[in-house]
């Protein structure tokens, strides 16, 4: 039975060691010198790209599990991604630590509010966030957005609420986000690119 | 950029000024070292400090910072007067033999038509000479005194090396070899290419820096060319896509202006923003605008948008004023604002004059952070000791703070700094309940849409009739989104040549910009992204590496803006009869027939060579301007003084006191105050980024928090000897407007300068800290920076200012 080196550690990874099978007769046609099988041998590979700087390195980033609907996927690797033309595999010091800013322990995990005046957080569910913010906002639209100027040109603004975008989202998120506030009337709107 | 990342490896000459790509973009630095290796191509570094890109350099050239333009006009004097330039390049494709209004002055640093009052420039004789049908008077021989080449001769002939180096404290033999090497690119097969970023755009005459040195790569042929053009290295990995998608208030999305009061309805809209050509046979690209325009309005309105009420345009927002971010935090210290958000964006850290912006934002009655981090801006209003010195119960804003995933948690495309649109994927699910920036905002919109639905309220028409043809409505999947930003035909297209031959059909996605419509059977998201999802896909997820032309130019991986195009302006890559300067390298070529090459032709391509379409279609005129009224501080860039000056006065302008900083910034009342003077803050301060830190983001990661853990200034032994300051001691940095404390980095990098007749000291500030993070807590560095910006686009002014600094 031909057994290459990774069918070998698939199989070891079902559930039986290594050593036991080796004993039944089934050994890999090359020598097995490790103990411990590659760990990213079963992770998955998703093609991503860096955040940081506008080079946008491609990176590969590993995940446990097989992105089935049950499997609930951890990073656990994050490096260059050496098709990526621009890059070619390298990562920055910046880029090569990734790793520790998806698992920062400064990350947010859930809704909070601070409310007028106090000194904490306090959680709130998504549900809450939204409908407190969506009442404020249609709050101060309604008592604010200007429908014709002092000439009577319609104008329809809405210039009491304003709006910085992130640079870091993707296309796809800033558009969605400009289609929506411009429709709202809003006209204070910035990004990052400005600075 | 104008090219791409790869293509720095075409070079011959790569000027780094105005930025520090070693540091700060260091994996696409690598195509400058590979110019080096592969072409021996030279590399000069011209910057306050001596940076790790300078380490690398073949030439450095010290600078104080804020005195770009006088470098760089320098250089176009050197041209002009030494004959060093690409002579049929700049007669055929610039606008050097356009003659100018009989009227246009510059005296005693000054433009003709300013007011001082208003701060700005009135434009009427910044113009072209027009004969009877309207098109631009030209003298094909240059000699004519108002032709653009000979008051660009004159206009910079001021600009002496020795004046140039009395004011930018650059030995003059630097200055002079830098020159040198730079003028020998003026051989139609040499290239030169400019890596820039923050360091030329965050000044108040920051437009003007690169326009200075687009002037210059004008002289010497450069623009179009592979190895050339103008490359800004910007800053976070989609800041090109969100510049592209219009998040600001003077555009929407393809940088299609926005409407103001002025435009009182659709018609004069558009006719405002449609020019007529300015010289025969030119394409005059921006012809097209209604096209562009009416199928945004129908891909945001759909079937509810009808020629009976303009499209919907009276549903869009219309602005009176300037609404960048500086304007925004002035409205709001001024009380006239009431909610606010902040979707991955800490301004409190990012923008200038913290205090300014703090006491701003206790204003608010509501604001809302989205953020994958507990940013320094979602607690405000929270005391950190000297860091944040605040009250809590004096802070009446509700604040409410969302948590967003983050890239490796989200599909969606990037645009990079070449224009490259690419496609990534989700990795995994971001932590506890944090959502994608969509979903987030898909949430707000239908939660408002159903409270206007139920409720009424003031114009709800926008939010009702908003398309939302998303397969499920909280949740729009990027691809849906991706497809509505490309475009689509709603009824059948037809080609404008042959009414009864079917270009796209109903339904379909459009193969690029060229099929939009302005008769509403057409809707794009963004025209200029049009064709990146075609019929045949989506082209940003080609992952096809090859590159048969050698040059880095991978066609066929992700797709870049416009139309997939890689060098634009690539057209005058070519002489006027289609041939390659630089047969090695080239670019594109006239077969006989078509253009065609190593890239999508910026060019019709049936324009034959002897039609003279020339290469800028985005100009009426069809050439570049070395003249470009559309600058507010004037059409030829002048050397102005930072706001915060250590000279008492304006080398070039030493007896008009007014000429002394940027005529036409704005500066808003109450901050001309807040200005420090030199007799009080002595030393140049300039800010910049670490090689191991992003921004405020990696303070907040635990690798790069160890590897730079904590907040430090660097200055130059002379400065450090005189004030009795050593490595290590802790230092207090003070502005007119706080102070900062940090350790202290005594350096041989920053060299002290002679400057009219001064020493100049300079100090040098990274901006990483900030009061959140798993860094050790450091003070905000734009507690110190001034609340002004460029005259143009309003970037502030972090790269030269006044401070003093004493040992603690």
């Amino acid at each position: 039975m031909q057994v290459s080196r990774r069918q070998f550690f698939k199989v070891c990874g079902a559930g039986l060691s290594g050593s036991s099978i080796a004993l039944m007769g089934f050994s890999p046609t090359s020598a097995l010198a490790e103990v411990r099988s590659y760990k990213l041998a079963h992770a998955t590979e998703t093609r991503n790209m860096c955040p940081y700087c506008s080079v946008s390195c491609g990176v590969l980033i590993y995940t446990t599990g097989d992105k089935s609907k049950n499997a609930k996927a951890d990073i656990i690797h994050i490096e260059g991604d050496p098709d990526n033309p621009v890059n070619r595999g390298t990562l920055c010091p910046k880029g090569a630590g990734l790793m520790d800013m998806v698992k920062s322990p400064n990350r947010l995990k859930y809704p909070e509010v601070r409310e007028a005046g106090s000194n904490e957080w306090k959680r709130i569910s998504w549900e809450d966030a939204i409908s407190r913010i969506a009442t404020h906002v249609k709050k101060d639209r309604d008592a604010n957005l200007i429908e014709k100027n002092a000439d009577g040109v319609t104008v329809n603004r809405w210039n009491t609420t304003g709006f910085l975008a992130s640079s870091a989202a993707g296309n796809e998120a800033g558009y969605l986000t400009v289609k929506i506030l411009r429709n709202l009337g809003v006209v204070a709107l910035d990004t990052q690119a400005r600075i | 950029m104008t090219n791409h990342w790869v293509d720095l490896k075409n070079s011959d000459l790569v000027i780094v000024m105005g930025g520090n790509a070693a540091e700060a973009h260091p994996c696409g630095f690598k195509w400058v070292i590979e110019a080096k290796k592969d072409r021996k191509a030279k590399l000069i570094v011209v910057d306050p400090r001596y940076t790790r890109s300078a380490a690398v350099s073949d030439f450095y050239a010290p600078i104080r910072a804020g005195s770009d333009i006088a470098f760089l006009g320098g250089v176009i004097n050197y041209l002009l007067s030494k004959d060093k330039i690409h002579h049929e390049y700049v007669k055929h494709y610039t606008n050097s033999a356009f003659l100018i209004d009989e009227g246009f002055k510059f005296e005693d640093g000054f433009f003709s038509g300013y007011n001082a009052e208003k701060r700005s420039y009135g434009k009427d004789t910044w113009k072209y000479q027009l004969d009877k049908d309207g098109f631009a008077k030209i003298d094909p021989t240059l000699q004519d005194p108002n032709c653009v080449f000979q008051l660009m001769k004159k206009h910079y002939s001021r600009y002496t090396p020795e004046l140039v180096s009395k004011t930018t404290g650059t030995p003059q033999d630097a200055f002079l070899k830098i020159c040198e090497m730079m003028a020998e690119t003026a051989a139609p097969n040499k290239t030169m290419t400019i890596c820039y970023a923050l360091g030329w755009t965050e000044h108040s005459v920051g437009s003007q820096n690169i326009r200075t040195m687009a002037m210059i790569q004008l002289l010497l042929g450069n623009m179009g060319m592979a190895g050339g053009g103008i490359n800004a290295l910007r800053g976070h990995a989609n800041v090109q896509g969100i510049t592209d998608m219009c998040l600001y208030s003077e555009v929407l999305p393809g940088y299609l202006s926005a409407p103001t009061d002025a435009d009182v309805d659709r018609k004069t809209y558009l006719e405002k923003r449609t020019p007529k050509a300015l010289r025969p046979n030119q394409m005059n690209f921006p012809q097209n605008f209604p096209k562009w325009f009416t199928s945004l309005q129908k891909a945001w309105y759909g079937a509810a948008a009808t020629d009976k009420n303009d499209y919907g345009y009276d549903w869009l927002p219309k602005k009176d004023g300037a609404y960048d971010v500086m304007a925004i935090f002035e409205r709001m210290h001024q009380g006239k604002m009431n909610g606010f958000f902040c979707q991955g964006f800490n301004p409190l850290a990012s923008v200038a004059n913290k205090k300014k912006v703090g006491d701003a934002l206790a204003k608010l009655k509501f604001l809302v952070v989205m953020d994958p981090l507990a940013t320094d801006t979602s607690e405000f209003w929270k005391n950190y000791a000297e860091f944040n010195e605040v009250d809590p119960t004096k802070v009446q804003t509700e604040v409410f703070r969302l948590p967003a995933n983050l890239f490796a948690e989200e599909t969606a495309s990037f645009t990079n700094s070449g224009r490259v649109i690419q496609w990534h994927w989700k990795a995994a699910d971001g932590p506890g309940e944090s959502k994608s920036d969509i979903e987030i905002m898909a949430g707000l919109f239908l939660k408002l849409k159903e409270m206007y639905a139920k409720d009424g309220g003031k114009l709800p028409e926008p939010i009702l009739n908003l398309t939302w043809p998303y397969r499920i409505a909280n949740k729009p999947s990027p691809a849906e989104l991706l497809m509505e930003i490309s475009g689509k035909a709603l009824g059948d297209v037809f080609d404008p040549k042959d009414k009864t031959k079917v270009l796209v059909k109903a339904g379909e996605q459009v193969a690029g910009f060229a099929q939009l419509r302005d008769d509403g059977s057409t809707s794009c998201g963004n025209w200029i992204y049009g064709g990146c999802w075609s019929q045949a896909g989506n082209l940003t997820a080609r992952r096809d590496n090859s590159d048969p032309s050698g040059l880095g130019q991978t066609l066929n991986w992700g797709f870049a803006w416009p139309a997939n195009r890689r060098i634009i302006y690539n057209r005058a890559s070519c002489d006027p009869a289609g041939k390659p300067w630089d047969p090695k390298r080239a670019v594109i070529r006239w077969t006989g027939t078509a253009w065609a090459g190593n890239d999508v032709p910026d060019m019709r391509p049936d324009a034959a060579p002897e039609e003279n379409v020339m290469p800028f279609i985005m100009n009426p005129e069809g050439v570049a301007r070395l003249f470009a009224p559309a600058l507010a501080e004037g059409p030829f860039p002048e050397h102005y003084e930072p706001f915060e000056t250590p000279l008492d006065r304006n080398p070039f302008h030493p007896n008009n006191a007014k000429a002394t900083s940027n005529p036409a910034a704005r500066v808003y009342k109450g901050d001309m105050e807040t200005f420090g003077k030199a007799k009080d803050f002595p030393y140049v301060a300039t800010t910049y980024r670490l090689v191991e830190h992003f921004h405020y983001w990696t303070k907040h990661s635990m690798i790069n928090a160890i590897l730079q853990p904590e907040q430090f200034v660097e200055i130059g032994e002379q400065l450090a000897q005189e004030k009795g300051i050593a490595t290590g001691d802790k230092v207090k940095v003070r502005s007119n407007r706080g102070f900062i404390k940090a350790v202290a980095v005594v350096t041989k990098r920053i060299k002290t300068l002679d400057v009219d007749g001064k020493k100049v000291h300079t100090v040098g500030i990274p901006i990483h800290w900030g009061f959140k993070g798993v860094a050790k807590p450091g003070f905000i560095t734009n507690t110190l920076t001034p609340f002004v910006g460029d005259a143009n686009c309003q970037t502030p002014e972090f790269k030269a200012f006044l401070v003093n600094i004493e040992k603690i």
